[in-house]
């Protein structure tokens, strides 16, 4: 039975790589691979959970492949199957299922008609991986699909500016909530000595005993843990990306942000129940972060006068008490939550149009001049208007996110405004030939200083890559910084201890192709088009697709994105870094988050957003 | 003059003047409830055609034709006819210069980018100063208009709504610990001053001769949300929540956002107005724009494609023999509205009865009023837009229907977080029921917006007056001579005076879809985008009176006392008819009814069959009874974008007598005005006709043009990411501006011919005609609309040009007969050429 599992992660893949292979043009064949891959795994489901149900619902766990093996490092994709799976599972399912049948006639002649489609599968496989996850890694591939994925279908209407903008601010959201997972990641190896498994986590002993002697560091993965919950599913403070992330086809904001993508983050708190459950601390914290959305929300949905945005609020409002669920153990709640609020969101986004024609009716025949609303009993005048204006501007939330975290990184790479191609080609031969020297000869320096050398390559990298996401000029620095920003990452961590250089080729192998791959792109784009500059959206996959596609799978490798060996080599980096080096840890990852930012923005600059120097229809900048 | 004084002339800035004319050239559609069609560059209207296009694309940055590539291939494909083509160029610019400028149409590469005049000045503020002041200020901007004007989404309205826009944010900045504004400056602008267009404007951008480029820049950069607050300032009434807003309260607080802005980026008082950054000056908005080869190209391409489907018509007409009226006694005569949709329907209904007789003319049949159902709060007008009725019709119910279905989806209870967390533990899970119902078995929901539901069939209308019976200066009911004028006038505007048959169908249209914002495009365009049931049931109500027709046959209309007037309303998407107070019915006449009710229903189901050769999800070639089950279900489908295709492909006015068309297969293109010349030899009823015919049918034509050449400038792009804001508008997610417009799939199948009139009179009878109101003859001596007479008596044509009618000599000779034309339906989902029908 527990083989079976596999199945259900086999299905949606091959669904998705069969759906890239049929031509454009092929409406009816698409929509049907979709719509049997999808129907097939609902059925597959069902019929699987009712075995399990005659078995006595055993909590199934199958260790899969083994994906890297050293010694002391085991990377295995491992498959877990108990009720919140099934839960997650039939209704994740049973909507996309029905949201394939309905996008068939509804994207009819749409451009990007396949796009969507495949776009819709590869999120049904990520969404498999995170819910059928047996630990902490598996989760993560899954995560970094399901990321991606919101991304392109965000962005699907590339040729305008403001799905792009939204795009990469939403993405640049979710890259905080991925460092929280690797950093929970990085310390969970330093507590339990192997990638754990959730399984291991519901041995209440082995976790008690644990966490007794390392209070601090349990604390810290449950924080983690809990800020990428908090990212993913739009709670305080992230919350403002989620209305803006209903930007695509009214289905695809239906299931992603309406229902299941935005679930996700409680599914990791249930996941990782057993762990935190004896930190009352942090269940405190999760329940009043979840009270406090709630609450805020709430009074944002209230002043929306948009359907989406108001629908989008509600949402978050319902996953806050969803949180606060969780926090109390309330398990079947939550999961019965989960399901009820996941159905209503997606069908009210998906007759959201007809609130035009029903509201209008209903004011025609209901309408009285003077609403009375809960506020004006609550609050009188001053007060009142204060919440009013403070709810339109959403609390500030979506400034609050630019001015304390882009604008003091756009401020420090401003400040590198004066190193040029030249100069960083210069001081990086330099200053890597002197680090890799060292490297090698650690036995000549004196271990003081060596100390300090992981933190002050780790910072060179830092700034390199700040330099890159504030580049305006010229993009093929900016590439050529984020590949390098791996090196100084790898340099910095060799100096850890004595490990194979094996594992650093692992980790600089796949950088090295996918930022040759990059480069060629961009060397071709700037021969055809003679621009280079990202100080607009060039949009130039109009006029290449195929070039833009390449260099999106570029980008991938370079960030290290799950299918690529970069992903493994920095996990395996980052159990090299030791516990008490929370510096350099904070250090790398900041940079990593960075790296990816800087990333899809060369992407998104390039080759999304208006394509301004065509002849074609170009909707205004504000639609 | 010295150009001293004049550049002193052109630095003098008038801010209500500016205003003023800004509105005129903004978007001007009205709040999503009230949507009319019309002419989408209607401000360009006082030019000529191919002038006020060339002169919009450059300062706007429109596109307002097919690119070049389109028309290549339109003429390769054969539509755009050779012969056309050359006659054309022959008689613009001679004989010899056909060869070259051919060469030129089909061969010679043109640079087809250029960029708008519009955004210059302000794009500075990116180029001098490095920032964003458009995603600084937009979204606040939209929010706060938004969640001013909004009609009923929020569930917690706006504090101040009713005081103006600028009062209510004075109120409530005044009064408040928060503040819309980052820094104190603007703040005490708005709260201390009386906030002067023009002082905001000196601090902003300094030269008093850049104001005017400005406020354009500014508004044009966000000309949906611009466009709308202007439309319910000049209509208040759009809005049945009344707002007071204006343009000018909208500038003054953008100018002061922007302040702001620029505060917070560079703190206060630190920055210099924009003039002084400026290295070169922008070149003036409306100066001349220059005429290109490439212009005369397009222009050329444009007319050959459309006189090579005039040319087919019109050889259509003169070789039309299948024309003969129905001898009498007819069986049935039917009133529709020369709406495009009912082209086909007439057309069956003849096939299948070759003894009834059709007419059209605009589906309020002439009787203007406002309309109040039962339990209504507000009045709807039922006429066209620009008329103002005096006149108050009341439905009368004991039940209130199936209007007031509840659906608790659309429950606001559900966003609050305690009824929230009942509804979507309860709710959810039915929502998913609901959702897998709908999509494998879609039916009539409350979400759903019918046009059965405007009227109730059972209800009393109050159609007579009854001694100063008044409401809201509204006179209730109409007193018998204000019947009988309008009767009459209806009657003989369509030429039915005599040979009555013994039912007489008035047949209003209305349509039905759900999950479309646009709900109200689909309606009737002479009901003000309503269904036009209640209309047809009162026509019928006035022409069934006795005193009503008494004074008639005083006027030369005798209509027997057995022949009944029976209102009806058709349902253009779902193909359905409902006939009014059969109960009223002779014996005899409900014997006849009943046979002509089965000829309507055979005829609806092949009309489904028609209309679903376009449809991607409908097999042509089923039995048009199945198709039509099929096109029923397609139009309460929460997944179909395209419920029906409404105005789409439409090219053509005609208006004349029915045996000019009945022959012929015109494909759902063409509006059809009843009319005959005979008894109209003055061009009387000929000039109302057109007066409302002009703007009606050439505002639909021109919105589908510029809809269909820039969806997405002029057009509102996709309609599949479209979010509802405030219940009056469309915007793609949360923070865009409004999009006007027509959605992509409602103009994807149309193509971009002006509309041509097609007149049956004598040609010095119709120049004396359009030349009466100049409003109307604007649109055809500015060529927004191509006009054509039919001699009637000759059948020779003459083409309206530079004010005068030419004769028109036709290029095509012969025009293929076909006896069937299913074969044809179930050939291609692509637009046909004419063909004769032979009997």
């Amino acid at each position: 039975m527990t083989q079976i599992l596999n199945y259900f992660l086999l299905l949606p893949i091959f669904g998705f790589l069969l759906s890239l292979l049929i031509p454009d043009k092929k409406e009816t064949l698409i929509s049907q691979v979709a719509f049997l891959t999808v129907g097939l795994h609902f059925i597959s489901a069902i019929v699987y959970v009712i075995a399990w149900f005659i078995k006595g619902c055993p909590t199934l766990n199958v260790k899969d492949i083994d994906v890297f093996r050293t010694t002391g490092y085991d990377f295995f994709v491992d498959l877990y199957f108990d009720k919140i799976t099934v839960v997650y599972l039939l209704v994740g399912a049973l909507l996309t299922f029905m949201v394939t049948i309905y996008s068939r006639y509804y994207l009819h002649r749409e451009q990007g008609y396949k796009r969507f489609y495949n776009t819709i599968l590869f999120f049904y496989v990520g969404y498999c991986v995170a819910i059928f996850s047996g630990n902490l890694e598996t989760l993560f591939i899954g995560w970094e699909v399901l990321g991606l994925s919101s991304f392109l279908l965000i962005a699907f209407y590339r040729e305008r500016y403001l799905p792009v903008k939204n795009a990469v601010k939403v993405f640049s959201i979710y890259r905080i909530g991925d460092v929280g997972l690797i950093l929970a990641m990085w310390m969970s190896h330093h507590l339990w000595h192997e990638n754990i498994t959730f399984l291991k986590l519901n041995n209440y002993e082995l976790v008690h005993e644990h966490l007794q002697s390392h209070t601090f560091i349990g604390a810290f993965i449950s924080l983690m843990i809990l800020i990428t919950a908090a990212a993913k599913s739009a709670q305080l403070p992230f919350s403002s990306w989620l209305p803006r992330a209903m930007e695509g086809p009214t289905p695809s904001s239906a299931i992603f942000y309406g229902s299941l993508s935005v679930h996700l983050g409680v599914f990791l708190l249930l996941r990782t129940y057993p762990f935190w459950e004896q930190q009352i601390s942090v269940r405190i914290l999760i329940a009043m972060l979840g009270l406090l959305t709630a609450v805020i929300t709430t009074g944002i949905a209230r002043v929306q006068s948009s359907v989406k945005s108001q629908i989008a609020y509600a949402s978050i409002s319902q996953i806050g008490l969803i949180f606060i669920e969780t926090a109390l153990g309330w398990e079947d709640l939550a999961l019965f939550h989960f399901a009820g609020n996941a159905f209503l969101r997606t069908y009210q986004l998906l007759v959201s149009p007809s609130v035009a024609s029903y509201l209008i009716r209903e004011q025609f025949y209901h309408f009285s001049p003077t609403q009375s609303s809960i506020e004006k009993s609550f609050f009188s005048g001053k007060l009142l208007n204060t919440f009013y204006i403070l709810c339109t501007k959403e609390w500030n939330l979506d400034a609050f996110m630019y001015r304390f975290l882009w604008n003091p990184l756009k401020w420090g790479g401003k400040k590198m405004n004066f190193l040029t191609l030249n100069s960083i080609f210069a001081f990086f031969a330099v200053v890597y030939g002197v680090g890799l020297f060292s490297v090698h000869h650690k036995e000549l320096i004196n271990p003081n200083i060596q100390a300090y050398l992981p933190v002050t390559f780790a910072t060179i990298g830092l700034v390199m890559v700040l330099k890159a996401f504030t580049e305006r000029k010229n993009a093929l620095l900016s590439w050529f910084l984020v590949v390098m920003n791996h090196f100084w990452i790898a340099l910095a961590v060799s100096f850890n201890e004595k490990f194979t250089f094996n594992q650093v080729y692992l980790y600089l192998s796949g950088v090295v192709v996918a930022g040759a791959l990059g480069y060629w792109c961009l060397r071709k784009l700037k021969n055809l088009e003679d621009i280079i500059d990202l100080n607009q959206f060039h949009g130039f996959s109009y006029k290449y697709p195929k070039l833009a596609f390449l260099f999106l799978l570029a980008c991938l490798g370079i960030s290290g994105f799950p299918i690529t060996p970069t992903f493994v080599g920095e996990d395996l980096i980052f159990t090299h870094i030791h516990e008490n080096q929370v510096i350099l840890a904070s250090f790398v990852s900041l940079s990593l988050i960075i790296d990816g930012l800087a990333i899809i923005r060369i992407y998104a600059r390039m080759f999304i957003g208006p394509h301004t120097k065509s002849h074609h229809e170009v909707a205004y900048r504000s639609s | 003059m010295s150009s001293k004084t004049l550049s002193k002339i052109r630095n003098t800035f008038d801010a209500q003047k500016v205003i003023h004319d800004l509105k005129h050239f903004l978007p001007a559609q009205n709040p999503l409830k009230d949507f009319v069609h019309h002419n989408t560059l209607h401000a360009f209207q006082d030019m000529k055609f191919f002038d006020g296009i060339r002169k919009a694309s450059a300062i706007f940055g429109y596109h307002v034709s097919l690119t070049l590539a389109e028309y290549r291939n339109l003429y390769a494909e054969g539509r755009i006819k050779k012969e056309v083509l050359d006659s054309i160029i022959s008689e613009k610019f001679g004989k010899y210069e056909v060869d070259a400028w051919k060469e030129k149409m089909l061969s010679e590469k043109y640079n087809e980018h250029s960029s708008p005049r519009i955004g210059t000045l302000r794009s500075n503020w990116k180029r001098a100063y490095q920032i964003d002041l458009d995603s600084m200020v937009h979204p606040t901007l939209f929010r706060i208009i938004c969640g001013f004007l909004d009609q009923g989404i929020a569930i917690w309205e706006f504090p101040e709504k009713e005081k103006t826009f600028l009062d209510a944010l004075r109120a409530m900045e005044r009064n408040s610990f928060s503040s819309y504004f980052r820094k104190s400056r603007a703040k005490s602008l708005l709260l201390n001053t009386d906030c002067k267009i023009e002082d905001l404007l000196k601090v902003l951008v300094g030269d008093e001769g850049l104001y005017s480029q400005y406020l354009f820049d500014q508004q044009f950069a966000h000309q949906g949300w611009s466009g709308i607050v202007s439309a319910v300032e000049d209509n208040p009434e759009s809005l049945l929540d009344a707002r007071k807003i204006s343009l000018s309260d909208v500038i003054t607080f953008e100018l002061l956002l922007e302040i702001d802005a620029l505060d917070y980026q560079f703190g206060q008082h630190q920055w210099q107005p924009l003039s002084q950054n400026l290295k070169r000056k922008p070149v003036q908005l409306f100066a001349d724009v220059e005429a290109t080869e490439l212009n005369d190209v397009l222009a050329i391409w444009q007319l050959a494609f459309e006189w090579s489907y005039y040319d087919e018509v019109l050889a259509g007409i003169k070789l039309n023999k299948n024309s003969e009226i129905p001898q009498n006694p007819k069986t049935f005569q039917a009133l529709f509205c020369i709406d495009d949709r009912e082209c086909s329907f007439r057309r069956y209904l003849e096939q299948f009865d070759t003894s009834c007789e059709t007419f059209g003319t605009p589906g309020f049949f002439g009787v203007e009023f406002f309309f109040q159902p039962e339990g209504g709060q507000f009045y709807t007008k039922v006429c066209p837009a620009p008329v103002t009725p005096k006149y108050l019709v009341k439905e009368k119910s004991e039940t209130k229907g199936s209007k007031l279905e509840k659906d608790l989806h659309f429950s606001k209870h559900s966003h609050s977080f305690y009824s929230g967390w009942l509804i979507s533990q309860t709710l959810g899970f039915w929502s998913a029921v609901k959702l897998f119902w709908n999509i494998f078995r879609p039916a009539m929901s409350p979400a759903t917006s019918s046009s059965f539901r405007h009227m109730d069939k059972q209800a009393d209308l109050t159609v007579k007056h009854h001694h100063h019976d008044e409401e809201k200066g509204l006179q209730v009911g109409f007193e018998i001579d204000e019947m009988v004028a309008r009767v009459e006038g209806t009657l003989k505007s369509i030429g039915l005076v005599t040979d009555f048959a013994p039912l007489v169908y008035v047949i209003g249209h209305g349509a039905s879809s759900v999950n479309n914002p646009h709900f109200v495009a689909y309606d009737c365009g002479a009901c003000c985008g309503r269904a036009g049931s209640a209309n047809a049931r009162v026509f019928c109500d006035m022409a069934n009176r006795a005193e009503v027709r008494e004074a008639l046959r005083e006027r030369g209309i005798d209509i027997p006392a057995a022949t009944q007037f029976v209102g009806a309303l058709h349902d253009t998407t779902r193909d359905e008819i409902v006939f009014f107070d059969e109960n009223k019915l002779s014996a005899t006449n409900l014997n006849n009814h009943q046979t002509n009710h089965k000829i309507f229903d055979t005829a609806l189901d092949y009309n489904a069959k028609e209309r679903s050769r376009r449809f991607e999800s409908i097999n042509t070639e089923l039995t048009p009874a199945m198709i039509h089950d099929k096109i029923k279900i397609r139009s309460v489908s929460l997944f179909e974008p395209r419920p029906e295709l409404n105005h789409a492909t439409n090219a053509l006015c005609i208006v004349g007598r029915r045996s000019l068309t009945k022959g012929l297969f015109l494909d759902r293109r063409s509006f059809l005005n009843s009319y005959d010349y005979q008894i109209d030899p003055e061009g009387k009823f000929l000039f109302n006709i057109l007066k409302a015919a002009a703007p009606v049918c050439g505002g639909i034509n021109l919105e589908y043009y510029f809809s269909r050449v820039d969806n997405q400038k002029l057009g509102a792009g996709t309609k599949l990411p479209h979010n509802v804001m405030g219940l009056i508008g469309v915007a793609n997610g949360i923070d865009g501006d409004l999009r006007p417009g027509l959605p992509s799939q409602m103009i994807e199948v149309h193509d971009p011919l002006r509309i041509l009139f097609i007149v049956e009179h004598f040609p010095e009878v119709v120049l004396d005609t359009i030349q009466r109101l100049y409003a109307t003859y604007e649109w055809f001596i500015n060529e927004w609309v191509n006009l054509v007479v039919v001699n009637p008596e000759t059948k020779d044509f003459f083409v309206f040009q530079a004010g005068e009618f030419i004769p028109y000599d036709l290029v095509a000779t012969t025009i293929e007969e076909v006896s069937d034309i299913t074969p044809l339906l179930e050939s291609t989902q692509e637009n046909f050429p004419v063909y004769l029908i032979s009997a």
